[in-house]
């Protein structure tokens, strides 16, 4: 446990003083802040915001964690030559990465709503906004993280961080209409939900949109869905599948940390 | 003989179809500077890592004191390593990075500051590691090494990239170190450096121990005047095993 503090404190204050951090929370301070002056509208904002969040998190996530990792290769390795476990070192590493991008995409959207007055009747789907974006922090940087591990070399784990975050972003929903376009004439409501529960972007955009009312917008499927996620039981089932999310590369990570030759 | 501070026996490792360490057997001893010497993926650093634990050999044991170095983490204490290449994260300090060393180690003896002066290091510690030049870097990572006092030194071609005066001023500290009772492995392509530094040699050649003995051993069977020719000489002779 105290190996993990110690990387995550001196890793933090690393990537806490990196410029593409700092520039990060200021691009979502700047967008937020347009966007509120823009609009008039707190809640119109928010909606906007929930595209660029499902969009911007998960790729800044995934591209700079994977570039952080590599480039902190030799002193990985420094590390590892001293007396530390190599589990707990993981877990450092994890964090480190993860909790600084977290902070600063909350500090970066929040600020601004916060100096703008939080008003209760809007705080909720702000929290539910924050939320999704530190889930999917914590999702693409576990993926980071594997790819950084498993691929020795650092372009081709460029390249499959991208392809990962496409593969999520548009590929993915691409398959998904195509299925629902050739299966039309079935119903195909728990099926789509099921898909949806596979991708952890689908997972935070359903459950932003629904926070929004945006289900009116979806039709009878919207109406599955928002069943499904209104109640206890689903947000619980979409809490675990984002958790999984976390868990599934953190675990693989490990593994192959751990028995990794440096 | 005294009982060698590492003892590495019968010690493989591949990488894919590379073999970078067959059956390598060597013996450090305590007080002495072993330098580890051959071409470029001869296994130098394969069998450096292995020492760490940053590389898992295939089969082999690997001893410091007699006990077998596999499981337990512990035994890192006892090593200061200073790596070939020095990249440190960005934005830290050189006094940020010894802070995160000593947290790491845990509370122990008093550091070992000697070489920040030595080399004039004490206007750059507060400066983020990016802004330090190469050799600076590199000094830093000398720093880093000596820090904890440790019994065992491994240093990874502890010159390159360093100015004269510098590597002087290294070359006195591991010699005053050695006279101090530290066991030093280290590796290096400068025959000079180690003629200067070295009491053991090890001599890897794709993956084996040509030569495992002491220098003035190595000159003799080699009939050469200086650690270069009779490296040479044991190079030429090619992979014929040589009994130490």
């Amino acid at each position: 446990m105290n190996t993990i503090l110690k990387v995550l404190k001196y890793q933090a204050k690393d990537a806490l003083r990196s410029r593409w951090l700092i520039a990060y929370a200021l691009f979502f301070m700047l967008i937020t802040d347009g966007l509120l002056r823009f609009s008039g509208d707190p809640m119109k904002a928010q909606l906007s915001l929930v595209s660029v969040v499902l969009f911007l998190v998960p790729l800044v996530s995934i591209v700079f964690g994977t570039v952080y990792l590599y480039n902190a290769r030799e002193f990985i390795e420094l590390l590892l030559a001293q007396p530390v476990n190599r589990r707990q070192m993981y877990g450092g590493l994890y964090l480190g990465l993860t909790l600084p991008l977290a902070l600063a995409f909350t500090v970066g959207l929040g600020l601004p709503f916060v100096l703008r007055g939080a008003d209760a009747t809007f705080s909720g789907s702000l929290g539910a906004l924050l939320l999704a974006g530190v889930a999917l922090t914590c999702v693409f940087t576990a993926i980071a993280s594997l790819i950084a591990v498993r691929c020795e070399d650092r372009l081709r784990g460029l390249g499959a961080a991208i392809g990962v975050w496409m593969l999520l972003t548009v590929v993915y929903d691409g398959v998904v209409l195509f299925i629902l376009a050739v299966f039309s004439n079935r119903p195909l409501e728990h099926a789509t939900l099921g898909l949806m529960m596979a991708n952890p972007i689908d997972i935070a955009r359903i459950a932003l949109l629904l926070r929004f009312d945006g289900a009116a917008m979806m039709g009878y499927t919207g109406a599955v869905f928002l069943r499904f996620f209104g109640n206890a039981q689903g947000v619980i089932v979409s809490a675990i599948a984002l958790v999984l999310w976390v868990y599934a590369p953190v675990a693989l990570g490990m593994r192959a940390f751990l028995r990794k030759d440096f | 003989m005294i009982e060698p501070l590492v003892r590495v026996t019968g010690l493989s490792k591949s990488f894919g179809a590379l073999q970078a360490l067959r059956a390598v057997s060597i013996a450090v001893r305590p007080g002495r500077v072993t330098a580890l010497v051959g071409p470029n993926s001869a296994g130098k650093t394969t069998l450096i890592k292995s020492l760490l634990g940053l590389t898992r050999p295939d089969a082999g044991r690997i001893a410091i004191r007699g006990t077998d170095i596999d499981g337990d983490q512990q035994y890192r204490s006892r090593i200061g390593y200073m790596p070939q290449i020095a990249r440190y994260p960005e934005n830290l300090t050189a006094s940020e990075l010894i802070c995160m060393l000593k947290d790491l180690r845990g509370p122990g003896a008093p550091l070992d500051l000697e070489l920040v002066d030595a080399f004039a290091l004490d206007t750059v510690l507060d400066q983020p590691l990016r802004l330090l030049s190469g050799g600076t870097r590199q000094k830093v990572n000398a720093v880093m090494a000596f820090l904890f006092s440790p019994e065992l030194l491994v240093l990874d071609e502890p010159t390159a990239g360093l100015d004269p005066v510098s590597s002087g001023v290294l070359k006195d500290k591991i010699l005053a170190e050695r006279g101090g009772g530290r066991t030093f492995l280290l590796s290096s392509h400068i025959m000079n450096e180690l003629e200067e530094l070295a009491d053991d040699v090890a001599l890897l050649l794709e993956g084996r121990i040509v030569f495992g003995g002491t220098l003035d051993e190595l000159k003799r069977i080699t009939n050469q005047g200086t650690l270069e020719r009779a490296i040479a000489t044991m190079m030429r002779r090619g992979l014929l095993p040589v009994a130490a």
